[in-house]
């Protein structure tokens, strides 16, 4: 607006006034055009200041110093961070994420798209209803409920599962008191509340795909299988990308699931321990604030970087080949 | 391909989506089947269906002290988050969907970015603001208030409104209609379906929500249905799942009835939310 600074202070003419008045319109329409919607997207940018960007600082603030909620907190450096290093809990439960990343991305993703491109080919039949019943457990992920009922239904001897496995003639399963199994019960019940939606995810993505690309390929010859592998999967990668970050900084955020699915928080022998539960735990049971929230900035930088790797692994192939919704 | 095989590939594509849809629906099927059971009958494991039909356990759960008051206060909860936060992504969504401004791009940008930092970077210290500075402890603000405005909601509604032609919007100012009645008389409505969309989603996250009323509602009186669930667990062995799985029951019958309602709003909401762009 450097029209208005610099204005000659000179008793000016009839013309210059006609230009200022001018001016005062270009101005006004300018409020118009940018004050509004300033004032609209505020309370975004309000918000965020005062709960989010504030408490980030204060979390850097607070990872420096040693506090347990009273008294004032003591400044401590960066010993919270060279503890954390050797905490070998805390990695533990880094690792137990990544484990259960591996148990629950590969079939999930797998899964979702299959089902996808199933409900999206013209020869299933009732696709709107298999997509709510797939869809329908969206309602109670991470619930308490869901946890619950999962923790009854794989209970080792009151449970369905174990009856089910029985009537099957398989032996019991120890679902949720031993290490391995809790932890691939923990992948299914994540994989329960979330495969709908994928699922979804997926198949707004196929149907952006013009299907003249997958008749051009039937009609040179190709098969179904042929098709969804050299055309399908490489045309969705975009959205797999999508889906498989989601799933990163999901199976790292799990907090309802391993606190509550169990008989004893965290499984056996810290088995399903996840980095948040570590944190809550930290802060609110051990009231080891400074120390939690370096915990909570190295959580954060580990995510960012699997998620930057997962980005440049998977989607450098992109450019060639963009779909847009 | 002959005839034969087709069908059976059809045969096979079948099976599976029973197979994968029988797996989804039983855990609720569980879940209600186990609150009509008596107690011993939940731990002897023998039958699917109750040998003795009851309602006791839903009785039980409401005899819990904070029951009723729970769910009034998750309903008051989820309820006045949906509104706010509705009002102000749409808002939002149509200051960044519908105008050019200088910045326009980077302030969206950082929008979208802000989906990158996860919620434990920031749950202990918003909870030392929450309890030192606002004196919101025990209170429904911290639920309602600091993510009314949030970046999903914003790209969400961004999306849907960048769809509905300028010349409507141009029409209503050559009319003379100041930019906020624009909003509310003619954006709001265009945008009925995203809005009933966005509003299922933010309800069911609220309503669902666990992690952040643990930390900032500590006393019993103000707790929500999934902290009142919660504290019926008891230690390992003696947790009344006949109580649990009705107070289960309830926290989820109204999001059922809700999805089966709007269910094609909430599939056709998330698909258009997510991929486009």
């Amino acid at each position: 607006m450097g029209w208005i600074a610099g204005q000659p202070a000179e008793t000016v003419g009839p013309a210059v006034r006609v230009a200022r008045a001018a001016g005062l319109y270009v101005f006004r329409r300018r409020v118009r055009r940018v004050g509004w919607p300033l004032l609209f997207v505020a309370p975004f940018f309000v918000l965020y200041a005062v709960f989010s960007l504030y408490p980030i600082g204060f979390s850097l603030w607070l990872s420096l110093r040693d506090w347990s909620f009273t008294g004032p907190a003591r400044w401590v450096g960066l010993a919270n961070y060279r503890v954390l290093l050797h905490d070998s809990l805390f990695w533990q439960s880094m690792l137990n994420s990544a484990l259960l990343f591996l148990i629950y991305v590969p079939a999930m993703t797998l899964l979702a798209l299959v089902l996808a491109v199933l409900l999206n080919s013209r020869y299933v039949r009732l696709q709107g209803i298999w997509r709510t019943l797939i869809f329908l457990p969206y309602i109670m992920s991470g619930t308490v409920a869901a946890s619950f009922t999962f923790q009854l239904l794989l209970d080792r001897n009151a449970g369905y599962a174990n009856r089910f496995l029985h009537f099957l003639g398989v032996s019991p399963v120890p679902w949720l008191d031993d290490i391995w199994w809790s932890r691939i019960s923990l992948g299914m019940f994540v994989l329960w509340a979330w495969l709908g939606y994928n699922m979804l995810i997926m198949l707004a993505g196929l149907q952006a795909i013009p299907p003249e690309l997958a008749e051009a390929a039937r009609v040179d010859g190709a098969g179904p299988v042929r098709i969804f592998w050299r055309i399908t999967v490489p045309l969705l990668r975009p959205v797999i990308v999508f889906a498989v970050t989601l799933s990163i900084i999901g199976t790292f955020s799990l907090f309802t699931e391993p606190l509550l699915l169990f008989p004893v928080a965290g499984g056996p022998a810290h088995a399903v321990q996840t980095p948040v539960l570590e944190i809550w735990q930290t802060t609110f049971q051990y009231l080891r604030v400074g120390y939690s929230a370096a915990m909570s900035w190295i959580y954060f930088a580990v995510i960012v970087v699997l998620a930057l790797t997962q980005y440049f692994l998977v989607s450098r192939r992109d450019r060639y080949l963009q779909v847009r919704g | 391909m002959t005839l034969r095989s087709d069908h059976l590939v059809r045969l096979a594509v079948y099976l599976v989506l029973a197979a994968v849809s029988a797996f989804m629906v039983f855990p609720f099927v569980w879940m209600l089947v186990s609150a009509l059971k008596p107690f011993p009958e939940i731990f002897a494991g023998t039958h699917f269906l109750p040998q003795h039909w009851t309602l006791h356990n839903f009785s039980s759960f409401f005899h819990q002290a904070n029951a009723a008051r729970a769910i009034w206060n998750s309903f008051f909860i989820a309820a006045s988050s949906t509104a706010l936060s509705l009002f102000l992504c749409a808002l939002g969504g149509y200051g960044f969907a519908k105008f050019r401004f200088a910045g326009r791009n980077f302030l969206f940008a950082f929008v979208i970015a802000t989906l990158a930092v996860p919620f434990a970077v920031i749950v202990v210290p918003l909870f030392v603001m929450m309890r030192n500075t606002f004196h919101w402890v025990d209170t429904p603000w911290p639920l309602i208030v600091p993510w009314a405005a949030n970046a999903f909601g914003i790209f969400f509604m961004r999306q849907y409104m960048l769809s509905i032609p300028d010349e409507i919007l141009d029409a209503g100012r050559v009319d003379g209609a100041s930019e906020p009645r624009i909003f509310l008389r003619i954006v709001l409505p265009v945008c009925k379906p995203a809005l009933i969309s966005l509003g299922i989603i933010v309800f069911i996250a609220s309503w669902n929500n666990f992690l952040w009323p643990l930390v900032v509602l500590p006393s019993p009186s103000h707790w929500t249905l999934p902290l009142v669930l919660r504290s019926l667990q008891g230690p390992p062995g003696r947790t009344p799942y006949d109580v649990l799985m009705a107070g289960s029951v309830i926290s989820t019958l109204p999001l059922v009835v809700g999805f089966l309602l709007f269910q094609r709003r909430l599939v056709s909401g998330i698909m258009r939310g997510t991929v486009q762009g």
